[in-house]
């Protein structure tokens, strides 16, 4: 498999480590690419790419509504629901889109026909063109709990576009950053070189060989003498594609909102030897799989 | 009970950081890490007693019996998570994209789907006479982590129900752990950095704890890295009402204090300073002595 077939998903655990950056700049370097933003709790990879203009599209979740004419009050979906999203009072059925999770087994429970189903808007992707990266941004509306069907709908629009394709995982390890690793051939673990990031780097450790999936370690905001990550991964034989020091310079242009290869000549020579190794991993897995 | 809750939308702007100071400045007797996909609050708070540990049931997930199964394909059809898979001629439940919904045991017509109880985490208690710190990590890959925030709150309230104070670490982001996570809390105190992706993300976390109704503050972790940026999100609390409770400076003694494993108010350092003001300001609001801006 080749650079350009490939999918890489860049993921972390614990929030602030660089994902974005990583991403972002790794999009960048590449170009053509795609970039997908899969954090759509908190999108922020388009500030970086900054497109003058970008398309939307809505989507939408099933939502159960209710025909109280019909409804006679029997409460079998709300015995049904498992996750308490429906309740019966004296003003009728209600229901409550928070909690619901569109499973649409009220729905088939109903011996009245009283329940049906229409679209209820839960967050938007945007999509854009920047010099030659394409970008895909989920953003979740405010108040909605789950992104998971607003990721579903960017992986299936990724495959279309300029590859390399290179997604931006939402922290943690739960199901958000299950769905946004589905797809990857392979995973890029960011860790900085503290006691948290080090705890956290071991819990996507263990998802990505849960899913089974190929992986190398990142290590940024790197400090002199600080060796707590570098051994973490020795010791488990986790191969090190990459270190990214930590410099008030990277740091000034991250928090402007500048893309740092395009600025700075070492920060994209870093870049583009990631860019590498990374091909050669996913190459040398492919031997060794065929 | 008055509850501290610490957000702050993006991840790494100091969360953790801030509610170990702040459980040390106040020997709070209740405290609880709700950001239950990536727990770091225990690695720095100090207990070297063993947790009491009890399981985390989420919603029971779905198994098929080979043996009465007619497959008849109506569970696949049905489930609207696609985790029904049909492998040669036997259908298997992946119970990482079950949710736990019964449909597919509902329409089964053979009878061949069972609702399991199915483990999706560990909930820990770190207790003695005086404190209770409640805590709990999700298994890998499983969802309803809204469910296990609000089994972690509750776990930290029967341990230390009459605790004046509790301190609270909260999640990134903007969903469900947080929405769970805000419920029952008198104030959110936002951590916030002067990046553009802070400020960005500082907007959408002051927006939904605004939708729930919860009062917030904001203090500003790492000011110095962009004095621009720091001044844009003084003026922009301005706007919605918001107090400041304070500025903290980068210090590199923050990186080494928390590797050691301690708090930053346990070393003579300047961020630790500077979150002592944070502390006696946001305290001060919690407990009304000042209203703090003119919050709607």
């Amino acid at each position: 498999m080749g650079l350009s077939e490939l999918k890489v998903a860049v993921l972390s655990g614990k929030g602030g480590t660089g994902k974005t950056f990583i991403t972002v700049n790794l999009a960048a370097v590449a170009g053509p690419s795609t970039y997908v933003d899969c954090d759509v709790e908190e999108p922020n990879g388009h500030l970086f790419f900054k497109p003058e203009y970008a398309a939307e599209e809505i989507v939408t979740v099933k939502m159960p509504v209710v025909d109280q004419r019909q409804c006679t009050g029997c409460r079998k979906c709300v015995d049904f629901c498992r996750f308490g999203a429906l309740a019966y009072s004296n003003s009728g059925l209600m229901i409550f889109a928070d909690i619901c999770h569109s499973c649409g087994g009220c729905m088939l429970i109903c011996p009245e026909g009283a329940l049906s189903e229409n679209e209820k808007p839960m967050g938007k992707v945007r999509k854009w063109v920047a010099e030659n990266v394409h970008g895909l941004s989920g953003i979740l509306n405010i108040g909605e709990p789950s992104g998971v069907p607003l990721i579903h709908e960017l992986l299936s629009d990724m495959n279309d576009r300029p590859h390399p394709v290179f997604i931006d995982c939402p922290p943690g390890s739960a199901c958000a950053v299950m769905e946004s690793i589905k797809e990857a051939d392979y995973c890029v673990l960011v860790s900085e070189p503290t006691l948290f990031g080090v705890h956290n780097l071991q819990i996507v450790w263990e998802l990505v060989r849960l899913f089974k999936k190929p992986f190398g370690v990142v290590l940024n905001k790197v400090l002199p003498g600080e060796a707590m990550a570098e051994s973490f991964c020795a010791e488990r034989g986790m191969h090190i594609l990459a270190r990214i020091p930590f410099t008030q310079h990277l740091g000034l242009l991250n928090s402007q909102g500048s893309i740092a290869v395009r600025e700075d000549e070492d920060t994209r020579a870093v870049f583009l030897d990631l860019l590498k190794a990374i091909s050669k991993e996913v190459h040398c897995e492919a031997t060794a799989h065929s | 009970m008055k509850q501290l809750l610490i957000l702050s939308g993006k991840g790494g702007t100091g969360k953790t950081t801030m509610a170990s100071a702040f459980v040390r400045l106040s020997k709070a007797r209740a405290y609880a890490d709700c950001d239950v996909d990536a727990p770091n609050l225990h690695l720095t708070v100090g207990w070297t007693k063993e947790p009491k540990r009890s399981h985390y049931f989420g919603l029971p997930r779905a198994k098929v019996d080979p043996d009465l199964c007619i497959r008849c394909d109506l569970c696949r059809q049905y489930c609207r998570f696609g985790s029904v898979i049909l492998e040669g001629s036997n259908y298997r439940v992946d119970s990482l994209a079950c949710e736990g919904c019964g449909v597919c045991e509902f329409v089964c017509p053979a009878g061949a789907i069972s609702m399991e109880p199915h483990v999706d985490g560990e909930l820990m208690l770190y207790s003695d006479a005086k404190t209770a710190f409640s805590t709990a990590k999700l298994n890998i890959g499983s969802g309803t982590s809204g469910l296990l925030v609000t089994e972690v709150k509750k776990q930290m309230r029967e341990s230390a129900g009459t605790a004046p104070l509790a301190i609270i670490d909260g999640s990134p982001g903007i969903g469900c752990p947080v929405i769970a996570s805000l419920s029952g809390v008198d104030l959110v105190l936002v951590v916030t950095e002067p990046s553009i992706t802070g400020m960005n993300d500082m907007t959408r976390i002051v927006e939904t704890a605004r939708k729930f109704g919860t009062k917030t503050v904001v203090c500003i972790n790492k000011c110095d890295t962009n004095m621009e940026n720091t001044r844009c999100i003084a003026e922009l609390c301005r706007g919605w009402g918001l107090a400041l409770v304070g500025l903290i400076p980068f210090d590199s003694e923050v990186v080494k204090t928390v590797n050691a494993g301690l708090s930053i108010v346990d070393v003579d350092c300047q961020a630790g300073e500077a979150v002592r003001s944070v502390f006696e300001k946001t305290m001060d609001i919690l407990f009304g002595e000042n209203e703090g801006g003119d919050e709607q």
